[in-house]
Order: C-alpha cells, then structure tokens, then sequence
C-alpha cells in the first residue's frame, strides 16, 4: 500500500491523504446541516399530511350539513337536480351518468389508440422513431385542458353535427372524445413504459418457438406487462372522472338525467364549477351541496387510485 | 491428453435407440457453406463449413467472443433481430437454404428449438408456459394440450418434480428446473433440431448433471446443437466437436478425437487450458 502510494505521489506532486483531511475540515460546517436536514424535511412532510387532512376535514363536515337538510338516500337516488329555486331538489344522478358517460366515452378512444401506440411505440417502431415520438406524446399530455374544451366545442361538435343531425350544440359526446384524445397520451406513455421493461429474452423465447411478431405482442409483452398497462387505464379512467373544463365548455349545463349522449349533460365537475361561479350564498343548501358532490367525485377518484395501486401490485406477472 | 477418459464411446451410442435413418450413414440436418457474417463492419464469422448430422450431439466450443452464439443463432435465423446485421453464404437445413428471403423464418423455428444461456420461461403457469408453442400453432383442444403437457415435461425430466403444481407461476422453479422447463416448451412443438446456446453455465454442477443426461436421453429422437465454454461437458456428452476462434471453425471433428487427438496446435492450446 505505502508503496502504491508512494507511486502515485512521485508521479503526480500531490499528496492525497492531505487533500482528503483539508477537505474533512472544511465539511464541518456541511455536517450541522447535515444534521438538522432530517427535521426540516420531516416538518413539510408533516405540513402536507396536516393540509391534506384539513381539507378532507372540512369537505366531511360540509358534507354532513347538506345531508343534515337533504337526507341521503333522496341525494343518491334523486333523479331531479334543480338547485335554484323555492322547490329546489338536490339528485345527483344526472351528474352521476353526465361524469360516467363522458369517462366511458373517453375511454373508448384512449384505451384502444393508447394501447396500439404504446404497441407501436415499444415492439414496432425502430430506436430512433421511439426516441423522437415518446417526448412529443408527452408534449401533447401537457396541452392545457381548455385548449382541448375549447376545440371540442368550436371543432368536433360541428364537424360531428355534419353525420349526426340530431347533435345538441352541447352535447356530451364531443367533450367526451376529446377528453379521450387529451387522455391517449399518458395511456400510451405508461402502457410503454410497462411493455419495454419486458426483458428481451421473453420475446426471444417466444419468437425461438416460430411465433410471429405479433403473437410475441399479445401473447407475451402484453399479458407480461399487464399490470402497468391495466395501471395505466385505471389512471386515464380517473383522469376523466376528475376533468372539469372540457366538459364545462362543451357540454353546456343542462342536467339532464338521460343516457343520450347526443344531448346536454352536466358532470360533477362542471356542477361545482357552475355553482361556485354563481356566488352561492354560504350556508344555503346549494352552497352545501358543493361539497357533497365534491365529496362523491372525491370517493370515486380515490376509489379508482386504490384500485390502481391493487392491480399494480396484484395482478403484475412475476419475471 | 488424456484428461477425459470418462468420456463415452461415441461410436457405442450411436447404435441405441431406433434412429429415423438408416444407422450406418446418417443424414445431414444442418449444412452450412461459406458462411460470413457481419455486424456492421466488424466480421464475426469467417467462412464456416460445417456439417451437422441427425441425432447427434455436436458441439461448439472456443474462447467467449469467438462467434459461438453469433453461429447457433443464425440456424434458427434469431441473429436477425440486430438490424446491422449482413450474411452471405449458404446454410442448407434438410436442403433448403433457410437465409432465402422466401424461407418462412416462423416454419423454420417451428422445426428448430432453442434453449438460451439463462433460463427464460414466460411469466406465466408452468403449464401455459408449455402449451404456449402448440397454442400458437393452433392447437386448441384442452384434452390435446394436457397430454402434450404431460409428455413434455416428462420428456424433460421434469414431471415427477412439478406435476402437482402446473398452475404456478413458473418464476417459483429453480434456475435448474427453469431451464429444463424451458427445453420441455421446446419440445412440445415437437422439433427436428434443438439448438443450446450454454444451457448450464448459469446452472450449479447437480442442475448441470441432470441436464446433461437429458442431452443424452433427447439425442435419441432430436439433433441438438449445444454451445459451451465447458470442454469438459462437450467431451462428455458429444458426438462431434467444433473449435472456433475468432469467427472461423479450426477444427471439425469427432468429440474422441478432437480431445485426444487434435490436429491443429490452436485446438490442442485452447483445450489444454493454455489461452481462452
Ligand atoms: N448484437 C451485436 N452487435 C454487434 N456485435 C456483436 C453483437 N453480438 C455479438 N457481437 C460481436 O460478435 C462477436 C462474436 O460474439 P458471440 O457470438 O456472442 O461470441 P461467443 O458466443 O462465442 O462468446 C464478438 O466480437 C461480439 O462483440
Ligand atoms: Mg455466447
């Protein structure tokens, strides 16, 4: 060792184990940081958790109050919403199957072309295509979604009203395929991200037993890969639950129960963006009713995460 | 050299086991002539000729960067996957030059089964891990299957070690078991020529044993190609023996002679131990 050491100093004048001791001394200063680091970063971490549970707090409570004046049952069975007026009526089913048809609409367009770009993208397209399509994809995810509502109502309803004569001039179709468009991106980012992390032997074994390209997609990547894949659907799905301004802009508000989708409807979101726009006075039942619908649209978007994570976990093929 | 007297009377082998030509001359299954390959500028195989006969065990050995894989993963046309691949010459599988365009590669690959270094099942059950091969090629019938299945894994000496529980996930087996799993998938499609690429050098010495008495059970009915960098194991359980080094083959030869015998210094240096 010493002579080793010896070496190294006749050839470069320079004497390491000084350097390294010089060094030690003036990192004393760094390790008192060191030290209080943990506790600093342990406090925000707290603050996010105290923020998070306050706002849970205070959408419970809320909630509470409105079923105090509206009972329960009536809100979840209600097939009326009029929120204004002497005989007003708080049902949240149109807002129920507004959200739930604009999210099955969405997921129509995003699964199936989120699925074959992410096939494309990890099986078929060569190393160079896929490194310059994946960061446009998510480009395009980042698009604010009032472009997308925007386009939604002055483009596609008016181009669809040209096969669909029937076509309200707000409707929740179109909202509902452009939410799909806006949602392809990350289903495609996510499903590849799951598809190429499929080691390469396992398309080797299969291809060394004469299947096709396509028989390795379907019958190896895809179903070795499905639990991110399934991940990636179940986070479109509440990315739709939870969109606001598409369907605010191109769906009107009217609400409709019905499962026309050529027609008006309004979603939960839109709802609570209306309500809020028009000043409803606190205290009033409208005003809670807010919450109450905020806090179903928060279930049905936790729901959806936990499932998320389950399948993530559960459902993912062991290599 | 007379290092490996253990090894088996190749010539006495030959004769058991009803061969499916007849037993004097056997036929050639794999033919190559003149074969060159490229990946890119850098050539990785340099004029191989080489013969590969029915039901034999010939094996491929030589220092690792020498082409060994390059060579068995261009008989089953899997070398194409590298785009910057390019060949020129001829490999004749049961006569027909399989590097013409024409060749269906998926046929091809029917006939020609593959092991790989590590052992690859698919992430699934053991028995869909079987099945996968006749399903593909369009065996459907569960009754059909289940008998595949069966003879499979007994024809790889696996059954008795997982027959009561087909429906795991394969990942569970050991890295041995795996990989004779992964020979029982080749073999239910039934192959004509099985291809090894160092099928135990990931394995520990017992796994490697048992494999190796496969080897020596399978060559009664299949012709196996097998990779490895073990001259040992090549000594003990082939017919032939290839050299190769820096992409050429030095020496073709029967395995008896090659290791007591050979005709090339380079040959005699590797197998000595004396570079590689
Ligand atoms: N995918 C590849 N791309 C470029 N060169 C490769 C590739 N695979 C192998 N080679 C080169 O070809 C030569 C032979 O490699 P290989 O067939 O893997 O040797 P072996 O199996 O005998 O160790 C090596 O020089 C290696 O660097
Ligand atoms: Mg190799």
């Amino acid at each position: 060792m010493e002579g080793v050491l010896k070496l190294q100093n006749t050839k470069t004048n320079l004497n390491i184990r000084d350097l390294i001791e010089e060094k030690k001394k003036s990192k004393s200063v760094g390790n008192l940081t060191e030290k209080f680091i943990p506790g600093f970063l342990f406090t925000i971490a707290v603050i996010s958790i105290l923020t998070t549970i306050g706002i849970m707090l205070t959408l419970l409570t809320e909630t509470i109050m409105f079923f105090k004046e509206v009972p329960i049952l009536d809100f979840f069975t209600g097939t009326n919403l009029k929120p204004l007026g002497a005989e007003a009526t708080f049902g949240i089913l149109p807002l129920l199957t507004g959200t739930i048809i604009s999210t099955i609409i969405a997921m129509f367009v995003a699964i199936p072309i989120g699925l074959m770009t992410a096939i494309f993208l990890s099986e078929y397209a060569s190393e160079k295509l896929r490194k310059t399509l994946k960061p446009l994809l998510e480009i395009l995810a980042g698009i604010p979604t009032i472009v997308y509502g925007f386009f939604a109502f002055t483009f596609v309803t008016p181009l669809l009203r040209n096969f669909i004569p029937g076509l309200e001039p707000t409707n929740i179709l179109s909202p509902g395929l452009v939410m799909g468009i806006m949602i392809i991106p990350m289903v495609a980012s996510l499903s590849e991200d799951a598809m190429s992390s499929v080691p390469n032997s396992m398309r080797e074994g299969a291809m060394a037993l004469g299947a096709t390209k396509l028989e390795v997609t379907w019958k190896v990547v895809v179903p070795a890969a499905i639990s991110g894949i399934l991940a990636s659907f179940v986070l479109g799905i509440s990315r739709a639950i939870g969109e606001t301004m598409i369907v605010t802009i191109a769906s009107g508000s009217s609400k409709n129960f019905t499962f026309d989708i050529t027609q008006s409807m309004q979603t939960m979101t839109a709802y609570i963006v209306e309500v809020t726009g028009g000043e409803a006075p606190a205290g009033s039942t409208l005003y809670y009713s807010l919450y109450a619908v905020a806090m179903t649209l928060f279930v049905f978007t936790l729901v959806m995460n936990l499932i998320a994570q389950y399948i993530s976990r559960k459902v993912r093929e062991e290599y | 050299m007379e290092v490996f007297t253990e090894k088996k009377n190749v010539k006495g082998i030959q004769s058991d086991g009803e061969s499916k030509k007849d037993a004097s001359k056997k036929s050639i299954v794999y033919d190559t002539k003149d074969l060159n390959l490229w990946y890119g500028e850098d050539q990785a195989l340099k004029n191989i000729n080489l013969s590969v006969y029915e039901n034999e065990v010939t094996a491929i050995i030589g220092p690792s960067g020498c082409g060994k894989s390059t060579y068995i993963k261009t008989l089953n046309r899997m070398v194409e996957m590298v785009p910057i691949v390019r060949i020129s010459g001829e490999i004749l599988y049961r006569e027909k030059n399989i590097l013409n365009k024409s060749y269906k590669v998926e046929d091809l690959r029917t006939r020609v089964g593959m092991v790989f270094q590590k052992p690859n099942p698919f992430p699934k059950s053991i028995y869909e891990n079987i099945a996968y091969g006749p399903k593909i090629h369009g065996i459907r019938s569960k009754k059909v299957l289940d008998e595949i299945v069966e003879e499979s894994l007994k024809g790889a000496a696996i059954w008795d070690e997982v027959k009561d529980r087909l429906n795991e996930n394969a990942y569970g087996l050991s890295g041995g078991q795996q990989q004779r799993l992964c020979i029982a998938r080749c073999l239910a499609i039934e192959p004509d020529v099985i291809l090894m690429d160092e099928p135990t050098s990931a394995l520990d010495p017992i796994s490697t044993s048992k494999i190796e008495s496969l080897i020596q059970e399978l060559k009664k009915n299949y012709s196996i190609i097998i990779v490895t960098h073990n001259m040992q194991q090549a000594a003990r359980i082939s017919d032939k023996t290839a050299f190769f080094l820096n992409g050429e083959v030095i020496e073709y030869e029967n395995t008896n002679k090659i290791f007591s015998n050979p005709s090339d210094k380079r040959t005699e240096d590797y197998i000595t131990g004396r570079f590689g």
